[in-house]
């Protein structure tokens, strides 16, 4: 839409460069899949519902500070999440059938993933991850598996050129049927880092 | 028979051939808009004229069906281009990024005289503070990486708010790149054709070339997945040319098939090849005489009432049966003044109708009378001189002679006419209160199914058909603009409170010019902007040096000319501000369509809302319309109209009987089978679920017409001194009532509706009008001695 001056420093130059480092790793780390995988994603599937507290920093190259928000994250399987960010500002975000939904003060904002296929990665790797669905994981995204059920790790790379320009990888980090993070390397080298505490008690 | 001069055949030629010549130059339509009213108030006259020729009246909605969704999104990709390229379409908008790019471009190039929060506020300190925090809480939700491009440029988020308040405009949603129904089975596109709506010849053009550019189009996919992909097209063009090829279809097939059944049955009849071509001739000339009169008094001759037309073969063909079966030898003195007096009951009926403010009826009502008029003319002045010396067509005296030997048994039954009439009016009371149906809706030829797909495909591509409209009206542009305007803010609060779903304004696309002005100058001056940013940023994760592009965005702004028309042209805009700004009778509207919450109309609740917010506008200038209701009050308007003006006829025909007749008696003889006739049709119709539409008070007029000559004959035959036979006249009765129920049971067959309702409704109730005339005449009186004979007749057999 715009071709204006984007502000690409240096930073943005060194995580570009780390970025297409990491692409390249994950590129070794696809099939065959190990056994665990297959068993991971059975664990996550049966895990029905979630619920945790969430911390997030984001670091963007537009931006002096990195942001910093905190809140709890709310799942129901197999495709409603919801993130409740408490700090620093009130907002509730609800992905449910598809549809992404933001509630800010009393306004509302409704984001149908399908229109907005570069937003879609973001959200997709975490629920398809959370629903164990492999189908999803693996029409979107190319999937790496390390580590044990007891602590894994998944890399995950957009097989599509259209969301390889918003999202370079996903590493998910987990324990058995939970998830501890979630780090996003954006196209542009901005980075987010999802932190996932204990279950809330409800 | 006398031969009567010789000038009649002359002059009969003349007026053929000027009649011939005025039909040949007349222009014919199919536009439904002749059932559209002509005389309705300022603020009707405005949405018809939309109707009729406004940039709804033009728009073509079309789905891609079949194949996968990549197939879909390439032949829709082919199509658009194809279009576009064409110049017969204004705008093509498949959804495709060239499209949403250019819209994205202009909006966000505009984006400060577009946007509504600008104000002198949001860009002081606090204010900009507020805003650009915001914006970045949006930075870190997963929405971010679509708003960090424009972060620098637009820290305030104007181009989110612009989004935002657009999204009330529903667009259709994108897959594979292009538009698609959201259950993801159709790729969409949106076409505006150049041509006037009403030119429906251009329309079906257009029509034809989307067909053709389709049927290219799937060229850009394998050849194997092209059978299974298919277009579905709808929108008001589809339906103007589908309704005029339907109803001209359906107007030549059926008065070839009702022509044909009345000459099969007249040769069966005559026996006579000669008999049956002279027959056709006052027909023929009635017709003629019809159309050229309509083209004369109309603008256009309508399809509709060329197919009104077969009715006249029905009753015209009566004047030449009677004039062949009723061969008496003094038939200008025996026969001819009964069928004057019945001509004459039709014209007193028929004439009613001119005068309605349906161009549709008063076209048929002129139509019928010069047929009646010059079928009946010619039968007594020029066929007499054509008959050939021996002419000779089969004597019905036999057939006739079981029918008189018949009727007196038949006048037997009378009594169960008690019956038929209490089981009518029951059947009428019981159903008063769904009488008549009173939505215009009613008289539309659109099959439903098509009417369904056209409600479906607008679902899909979110622009349901519009029921509240709030229309305000100005002097000029700028005014129009600025009222619309003003209602945004309670039209906003209404949203706000979940009144309504959302609302649709020009002055959302196009900015009345003070408001642009307000706009402009609210933002601040190059030598203030730093400081304030420097301000509103203390503390922040991001410094004001990093939105140096938004300060110079900002000054460029400030400098800038108004946004025009103009600038909108290229943009999916320029359509929206060309359908909701209009010219009108005396300066221009705005139109503010209305959505409800969810799907479905607006709650009467809301409507009161509605109502309440417009209280600070000029209350002749700004209204809320409910189209739907207003169609419908216009509809049944005419409804009343019409029963008005078929009551007046029915008057007329009362009052020309007791001038003729002269005697009260004869008279109530003459009505009585005849009501008793409407009433049972009437009857069977409601008692059968049907409601009544103007059509059928149009057949319950033509009943009596038609009816009016049976109960005559029978009137005729019980006064002495009956020169006539009896028997031929009954012959000639039961030919010329079968020839009737025959072309108007072909109407009654007809996928028009309004023609359908005619003939179902003509067609039992001349055949009962008939049967009741009979049952209801009297003995005749032996005075007469072509009785006797007939009497002698009957009892020799």
């Amino acid at each position: 839409m715009r071709r204006g001056a984007r502000p690409a420093g240096a930073l943005a130059a060194l995580a570009f460069a780390v970025a297409f480092a990491a692409a390249g790793t994950a590129d070794e780390a696809t099939s065959p899949q190990p056994v665990e995988y297959e068993q991971l994603l059975k664990l996550l599937a049966a895990r029905r519902h979630g619920h945790v507290t969430f911390t997030e920093v984001q670091r963007l190259a537009i931006l002096d500070r990195p942001l910093e928000s905190s809140g709890e994250l709310l799942y129901d399987a197999p495709d409603r999440l919801e993130k409740r960010t408490l700090n620093p500002r009130a907002e509730t975000l609800v992905l449910e059938h598809g549809v992404l939904t933001a509630h800010r003060g009393h306004r509302t904002y409704l984001m149908p993933l399908r229109d907005y296929p570069q937003v879609a990665p973001f959200i997709e790797s975490i629920r398809a991850t959370l629903a164990g669905d492999r189908e999803a994981l693996e029409r979107l995204f190319r999937v790496g598996f390390e580590g044990s059920l007891a602590h894994w790790s998944l890399l995950l790379v957009p097989t599509d050129a259209r969301f390889a320009r918003a999202v370079r990888e996903i590493r998910i980090e987990g324990e058995r049927d939970a998830i501890r993070s979630v780090d996003i390397r954006h196209g542009d080298g901005d980075r987010s880092l999802l932190s996932l505490g204990p279950e809330v008690s409800p | 028979m006398t031969r009567p001069g010789g000038a009649a055949t002359p002059i009969w030629a003349v007026l053929a051939i000027i009649a011939a010549a005025i039909v040949a130059h007349a222009s014919y339509t199919a536009d439904l808009s002749a059932f559209l009213p002509r005389s309705p108030t300022a603020t009707q006259q405005l949405l018809i004229e939309q109707l009729r020729s406004g940039p709804a009246a033009r728009l073509l909605l079309l789905a891609i069906e079949g194949g996968s969704g990549a197939e879909r999104s390439q032949v829709s990709a082919e199509l658009a281009r194809r279009l576009r390229a064409d110049p017969a379409f204004v705008a093509v908008n498949n959804g495709d990024a060239a499209g949403l790019e250019r819209d994205r471009e202009f909006l966000f190039a505009h984006r400060y005289p577009l946007s509504e929060s600008v104000t002198p506020e949001r860009f002081s300190a606090a204010g900009l503070r507020a805003a650009i925090t915001d914006s970045l809480d949006l930075l870190a939700s997963p929405a971010g990486t679509l708003l960090k491009p424009l972060f620098t440029r637009d820290p305030t988020g104007e181009m989110l708010g612009i989004l935002d308040t657009f999204r009330a405009g529903r667009l259709p949603r994108a897959a594979e790149g292009v538009w698609s129904s959201p259950d993801g089975r159709h790729a969409l596109l949106m076409v505006q054709v150049r041509a006037a709506g009403s030119d429906t010849d251009a329309q079906q053009a257009a029509c034809d070339t989307v067909r053709r550019a389709f049927a290219s189009s799937l060229g850009a996919i394998p050849a194997a997945a092209r059978p299974s992909v298919t277009l579905l097209m709808t929108g008001p063009p589809v339906f103007a040319v589908a309704s005029r090829a339907l109803i001209k279809g359906q107007v030549m097939r059926l008065s070839a098939l009702a022509a044909l059944l009345v000459a099969v049955l007249l040769l069966t009849v005559y026996r006579s090849l000669p008999a049956l071509a002279l027959t056709l001739v006052p027909v023929a000339s009635g017709a003629l005489a019809g159309v050229a009169a309509v083209a004369l008094g109309f603008p256009a001759v309508h399809g509709i009432t060329l197919g009104f037309g077969i009715t006249l073969i029905g009753e015209a063909v009566d004047y030449s049966v009677y004039f062949f079966v009723q061969q008496a030898a003094d038939w200008q003195h025996s026969v001819w003044p009964t069928i004057r007096l019945g001509m004459l009951t039709s014209i007193c009926g028929l004439a009613a109708l001119l005068p309605s403010a349906f161009p549709g009826l008063a076209q048929l009502g002129l139509y019928s009378v010069t047929g009646l008029v010059a079928a009946a003319l010619v039968t007594r002045f020029v066929l007499p001189a054509w008959l050939p010396r021996e002419l000779a067509i089969r004597d019905l005296s036999g057939l006739g002679a079981r029918l008189a030997g018949a009727l007196p048994h038949l006048r037997r039954t009378r009594i169960a006419l008690v019956p038929v009439a209490l089981l009518a009016g029951a059947a009428l009371y019981a159903h008063r209160g769904t009488l008549s149906h009173r939505e215009l809706s009613a008289l539309s030829p659109i099959p439903a199914a098509t009417q369904a797909l056209d409600e479906a495909l607008r679902i899909e591509a979110g622009a349901p058909d519009m029921r509240y409209v709030i229309v305000a009206s100005a002097r000029d542009r700028e005014s129009a603009l600025a009222a619309a305007e003003r209602l945004a803010a309670p039209l906003e609060a209404l949203v706000e409170q979940g009144a309504i779903g959302g609302f649709e304004s020009p002055a959302r696309y196009l900015p009345p010019l003070a408001v642009q002005r307000a706009r402009q100058a609210s933002l601040p001056p190059p030598t203030e902007i730093g400081a304030r940013l420097r301000e509103a940023l203390s503390g922040a994760p991001v410094s004001a040096s990093r939105l140096e592009p938004f300060v110079l965005d900002v000054e460029r702004a400030r400098s800038a000319p108004a946004l025009t028309r103009a600038d909108l042209e290229g943009t999916s805009f320029a359509a929206a501000v060309d359908a909701l700004l209009v010219r009108s009778a005396d300066g221009w509207s705005a139109l503010l369509p209305l959505a409800a919450v969810g799907s479905g109309d607006l709650k009467p609740g809301a409507v009161a809302q509605v109502r309440a917010a417009l209280a600070g506008e000029p209350r002749e200038r700004t209204v809320l319309l409910d189209l739907k209701a207003e169609a419908d009050r216009l509809y049944s308007g005419y409804l009343t109209e019409a029963a008005r003006l078929a009551l007046a006829g029915l008057g007329a025909i009362v009052l020309l009987l007791v001038l003729a007749l002269r005697s009260p008696g004869r008279v109530a003889r003459v009505v009585a089978p005849l009501a008793l006739a409407v009433l049972a049709v009437a009857g069977v119709l409601v008692a059968l679920g049907g409601r009544l539409t103007i059509l059928h008070l149009v057949g319950m007029l033509l009943i009596v017409a038609v009816g009016s000559n049976y109960a005559l004959f029978f009137d005729r035959s019980s006064e002495p001194p009956g020169r006539a036979s009896l028997p031929l006249t009954l012959a000639s009765l039961l030919v010329a009532n079968i020839a009737t129920v025959l072309t108007f049971a072909v109407l009654a067959c007809s996928r028009v509706p309004v023609l359908a309702e005619l003939g179902s409704t003509v067609a039992p109730g001349t055949l009962l009008a008939l049967v009741f005339s009979a049952q209801l005449s009297r003995p005749q009186r032996p005075a007469a001695p072509a009785a006797a004979a007939a009497a002698a007749l009957v009892s020799a057999r």
